[in-house]
């Protein structure tokens, strides 16, 4: 076999990611405390670099590495939204590093291999490729839980994390193990021919099914498996939270797409139902819950177990339409988050974090203009026009009334109105309450630059969808 | 001659004994460490009974990966157990609910 006929060219971005992830771990070896940025530099140029190779890589489906990778427009879609997001992160944490002296190069190191993890988890085509994708994701982002290593907070938080986290890697994998034995294959597109081709294995193959939909469902984070999402938001330091609660839900989404929808789309009718009941208990756990939170790093977290809910909704369709809603709620859900937990971090300083909801009262006060993107991000999050997720809510809910569940769109409206609640409190705090501390807000002139561009994003997204929207449909069509 | 079955429902009960000790066991986190170690075990013996029924290579290449990957979980496991300890001078799993909400 020729090293061409691998096709190993279209893996170039990966590549490129691995090697550049080995070389900063290298040269922060070498660069001294006060030069630190460096290291920092060297990160961003590299995913900047990488996002270059995937935004010119072509169009076309190609299938590399004797089927063991794939790319096409939805892989090249995530890792373009994955790399531009891990981007922004990078800029959003840098100061709250150095404030709490955790400017550390293997925060970058550990960073970069999560991102070339999600990475391979989005263009598997072989489910050997889509378990080691996700292992090394996940395996960096514990490790990047209990980052600071003197906040005891953060290391339960990543002992949580850790344990769930394996618990539903073990229960992937045997289900991977019963869908390989009856399929007889680890390629995913084998594996539907074979579902597809035989009916006297049903049982079995639900039995599988089940396995694989419940880790899935431990690694979006969707109720009943959403035990961990909180603490470990919480726990985490603001600057792993933030990364955490953005770039994996992309790579989350591809993985259902490519187990569930590629590989065993044969079974829709077993998965649509208890994708449906994940989607309610989703929805209406995490808007109530959150209603009861006075720590907004907790709030978010209830909230984002509430927007998985509706991802789900997109997903369980079974329609290219619905996929395609998915992926723009995904993509839009992770703009929001990223800006969310992007303030969190700004009003933080030295000594003190900003996770209580009450350290955000009038805020309109002490600055005008980041209380009014956190007033867009708010209602983007709770879904009013004229901001996005208006649009991604919209969407999704089509997709699920043109499949005839008026029932299911009935019950994400229902409780999508109880989570305007508590995205209105916050507004109300910031606008109409005094502010008790009065210190003044800083932060680096490229937070703020890339903060109020993240916001202003979510409202111009609100405003001309069609784009993201043109885009993902693209992607089913 | 063992037959296949004989193989899947020894995998089965493995599986079965890890997830009642993560669930039963309220002590300790080290033994949770160990009932994932044998969630991935139970997942290899299917594996491997399944690649040699199916006279299938795959399977078994799948099983070095897993246990890589497992070598690799345990390290990072045990490596947050220490920070862990060191901050909250315990790993008594009850005694981690600092958070809550």
């Amino acid at each position: 076999m020729t090293l061409d006929a691998l096709n190993y060219a279209i893996a170039w971005p990966e590549i490129v990611l691995m090697a550049m992830a080995c070389v900063v771990l290298v040269v922060d070896v070498f660069v001294e405390e006060k030069n630190r940025n460096f290291s920092y530099l060297l990160a961003q140029l590299t995913l900047l670099a990488v996002f270059a190779l995937v935004a010119t890589t072509g169009e076309e489906t190609v299938i590399a590495y004797n089927d063991m990778f794939v790319h096409d427009s939805m892989a090249q879609t995530l890792k373009m939204f994955i790399l531009a997001i891990t981007f922004v992160v990078f800029v959003y944490s840098r100061d709250y590093l150095k404030e709490r002296a955790i400017f550390k190069g293997e925060f970058y190191v550990l960073a970069l291999f999560a991102v070339l993890g999600m990475m391979l988890m989005v263009s598997a085509a072989n489910i050997l490729m889509l378990y080691l994708g996700l292992e090394l994701m996940s395996l960096c982002l514990y490790a990047l839980v209990a980052f600071q290593r003197d906040n005891g907070n953060a290391s339960e938080a990543a002992m949580k994390y850790f344990v769930l986290g394996a618990i539903a890697s073990g229960m992937l994998l045997y289900g991977m193990s019963i869908l390989y034995g009856l399929s007889g294959s680890l390629n995913i597109a084998e594996i539907a021919t074979a579902i597809a081709n035989s009916n006297d294995n049903r049982i079995g193959m639900s039995f599988a099914l089940v396995f694989i939909l419940v880790a899935l469902a431990f690694k979006l984070g969707a109720v009943p498996f959403h035990m961990w999402v909180p603490d470990v938001y919480q726990g985490s330091p603001t600057a792993v939270t933030v990364f955490l609660g953005t770039a994996p839900k992309l790579a989350g989404f591809a993985m259902i797409m490519r187990l569930l929808v590629e590989g065993m789309g044969g079974l829709v009718n077993d998965w649509q139902m208890m994708l449906a009941i994940l989607a309610v208990l989703s929805m209406a756990t995490g808007n109530i819950i959150a209603i009861a939170q006075t720590n907004i790093k907790r709030m978010l977290a209830y909230s984002t177990v509430s927007h998985v809910g509706f991802i789900l909704l997109g997903i369980l369709s079974g329609t290219a339409e619905g996929y395609s809603a998915a992926m723009f709620y995904t993509i839009t859900y992770a703009l929001m988050s990223l800006g969310g937990f992007g303030m969190v971090i700004m009003m933080a300083r030295a000594g003190f974090e900003a996770d209580q909801l009450d350290d955000y009262k009038g805020l309109n006060q002490r600055s005008p203009w980041f209380a009014f993107l956190m007033m867009i991000l708010m209602l983007s999050m709770a879904g009013v026009p004229p901001t996005v997720g208006f649009w991604a809510k919209l969407a999704v809910l089509q997709a699920v009334i043109n499949i005839d569940m008026v029932w299911l769109a009935l019950v994400a409206v229902f409780f999508s109105i109880i989570g305007v609640y508590y995205y209105l409190r916050m507004i109300k705090l910031m606008y109409f309450d005094e502010a008790e501390d009065q210190h003044p807000i800083q932060c680096g002139r490229d937070m703020q630059i890339t903060l109020s561009g993240n916001g202003l994003l979510i409202l111009a997204l609100g405003l001309y969808p069609a784009g993201l929207m043109a885009l993902c449909l693209a992607t089913f069509g | 001659m063992v037959g296949l079955s004989s193989y899947l429902i020894l995998a089965a009960i493995l599986f079965s004994i890890s997830v009642a000790g993560i669930f039963l066991n309220r002590k300790n986190v080290v033994v949770l460490l160990m009932c994932i170690e044998l969630m991935l075990l139970a997942a290899n013996i299917n594996f491997v009974a399944f690649s040699h029924y199916l006279n299938d290579i795959n399977g078994q290449i799948f099983v070095f990966f897993v246990l890589t990957v497992a070598a690799a979980e345990a390290a990072i496991g045990l490596a947050i157990l220490v920070v862990l300890f060191r901050n909250r001078r315990t790993i008594d799993v009850d005694e981690l609910d600092e958070m809550k909400g």
